[in-house]
Formats: structure tokens, C-alpha cells, sequence
């Protein structure tokens, strides 16, 4: 049942990706063209996402004791600020820039069968693994 | 309002939902550089990730199948793929979350690290855009 849901979530997701355009980097580049020709559009996929997940996280959340098929909600903790968070995600938005692709339209337009979006898909993969293992390389050291 | 906003608006809530769906089931964030990174580095523990991507592609072939939407189009030169593809990468996993993990959920949290996040990486991708646009530069 949670594998099933699992696929159901990313299924849904993926859809959403797709019907919101964000899939077609053309309107991504369009999107993040704020200084230029801007065309708003992907706006209101976050218009659309927020005026679902605030709700929820705000109110919807704290009602229920646990997830239906886990034994615990995995919040992210951290408050602090610092360097890694505003540098990554800097960096971030200049790959977003370049290509037009963020993490989630990457994996859902591999639905394409474009042996291009594959190349980014490693490329990304690469540079997460890279980042993980360094991390961990200077985390042994000290 | 035009179709394409509300097609992104609907698009938008589908990708709540979808966060919601799996916080509510899975107690996970929707965060697509944290699964896909799970899927690839524990497939084993977090097989549960490695389906969730699967649904992602699944999902998107299905918009297209059942709307006969056209496939975008996917032009870019393979070194930019290259580039742009290993700093997503590398800038995600420092900043811990991409447009998915700190713009919709994060945000939904009210997390102060996920808007200062968002409204980093919005930023520096409307710099890249103009520089690439109109700057001049590559």
C-alpha cells in the first residue's frame, strides 16, 4: 500500500508538472525572462501549489498523530541560515537559468524519450553525488 | 484568463495535492531532488522513492496521452545541458531543496530557510535569463 501510494503521489505530481507547462522549458525561460519579455504564466503554478500546501502544513497537519503508512512525519528541522543554503541555492537558480530545467520537469520529462534530458538528468545526478561525497570526504577530516 | 494560466494554476494544485498526498501517507516531503537522490543512493531502503519517480514519468507520458498536448520542444546545446544539469545538481544538494521541496512545500511550512531559498534561486535564474537574453553573455 505505501509503495502503491508512492507511485500514485509521483504520478499526480508528474501530471501536474506537465499540465502546468512546467515541463516546456520555453515557458520556463519565458517565465524567468522577468527583466525582458516576461510571460508570467508559471507564476500561478506556485500560486496553485502554495494555495494547496499552506492549508495543509498550517492547519491540515497538526490534526493528525502520524502518516497512514509510515510511523513518523519526516520534517525538515533546521531554522539556521547560513552560507550552504543561500550559496546552493544560488547556484540553483544560475543551472535553472542556463537550461530551464529544475529537478522535478528534469525526472518527469524523461518521459520524452529525448536522449538530451537524459544527458541533464546524469549531469544533475553528478553533481549531487559529487557535492554528497565531498561533504563527506571534509566531514571525516575534521 | 487565458488557458495557459489555468492550466498552470490546475497544474500547481496538482503538485500540492500530490505533496500533500505523500506527507499525509509516506510522512515525506515532496521535495523531487531529495527523492530522486534517496532513489538513487539507498534503492533498496527507499524503494518507495524509485516509484515515486516512476509515477513522476508516468504522469507526465499520461497528460500528454489522454490531452494530445504536443511534447515541448527541447533545444539547448550539449554543454550547456551539461553545465546547467551538474550545477542543478550540486546546488540542490547544498541548498538541501529545489523548486518543489523550499517553493511549495517549504513555503507552505512558512519555512524562513525555504523563502530565503526560493527567493535566491528565483533571483539568480532572473539574472541568468537576462544575462543570456540580453546581456550579451553566451
Amino acid at each position: 500500500m505505501k509503495l502503491l501510494m508512492a507511485l500514485l503521489c509521483g504520478m499526480l505530481f508528474g501530471f501536474g508538472l506537465a499540465l502546468s507547462g512546467m515541463t516546456d522549458i520555453a515557458n520556463v525561460i519565458g517565465f524567468l525572462d522577468l527583466f525582458g519579455d516576461w510571460n508570467p504564466t508559471l507564476a500561478f503554478v506556485m500560486v496553485g501549489g502554495i494555495l494547496v500546501s499552506l492549508p495543509f502544513f498550517q492547519f491540515g497537519l497538526g490534526k493528525i498523530k502520524a502518516p497512514l503508512f509510515a510511523d513518523v512525519f519526516r520534517l525538515p528541522t533546521r531554522t539556521d541560515i547560513d552560507g550552504r543554503l543561500i550559496g546552493g541555492a544560488a547556484l540553483f537558480g544560475i543551472g535553472w537559468g542556463l537550461v530551464g530545467l529544475c529537478p522535478g520537469p528534469a525526472i518527469a520529462s524523461l518521459a520524452y524519450l529525448n536522449i538530451d534530458i537524459l544527458y541533464f538528468g546524469v549531469a544533475m545526478m553528478a553533481g549531487m553525488f559529487v557535492t554528497d561525497f565531498v561533504d563527506r570526504w571534509l566531514n571525516a577530516k575534521s | 484568463m487565458p488557458d495557459a494560466f489555468l492550466m498552470a494554476l490546475a497544474g500547481g494544485v496538482c503538485i500540492g495535492l500530490a505533496a500533500t498526498l505523500l506527507m499525509v501517507t509516506l510522512g515525506r516531503i515532496g521535495g523531487i531532488s531529495g527523492i530522486v537522490f534517496s532513489a538513487a543512493k539507498n534503492p533498496v531502503v527507499d524503494f518507495w522513492a524509485i516509484l515515486f519517480i516512476a509515477g513522476l514519468i508516468l504522469g507526465t507520458f499520461l497528460f500528454h496521452f489522454t490531452s494530445g498536448h504536443p511534447i515541448p520542444a527541447f533545444k539547448v546545446p550539449l554543454p550547456l545541458i551539461l553545465a546547467g544539469g551538474f550545477i542543478v545538481g550540486v546546488g540542490t544538494k547544498l541548498g538541501s531543496g529545489c523548486t518543489s521541496g523550499h517553493g511549495i512545500c517549504g513555503i507552505g511550512r512558512l519555512s524562513v530557510r525555504s523563502i530565503i531559498a526560493t527567493c535566491t534561486f528565483m533571483l539568480l535564474g532572473f539574472i541568468t535569463v537576462y544575462l543570456r537574453l540580453h546581456g550579451g553573455v553566451a
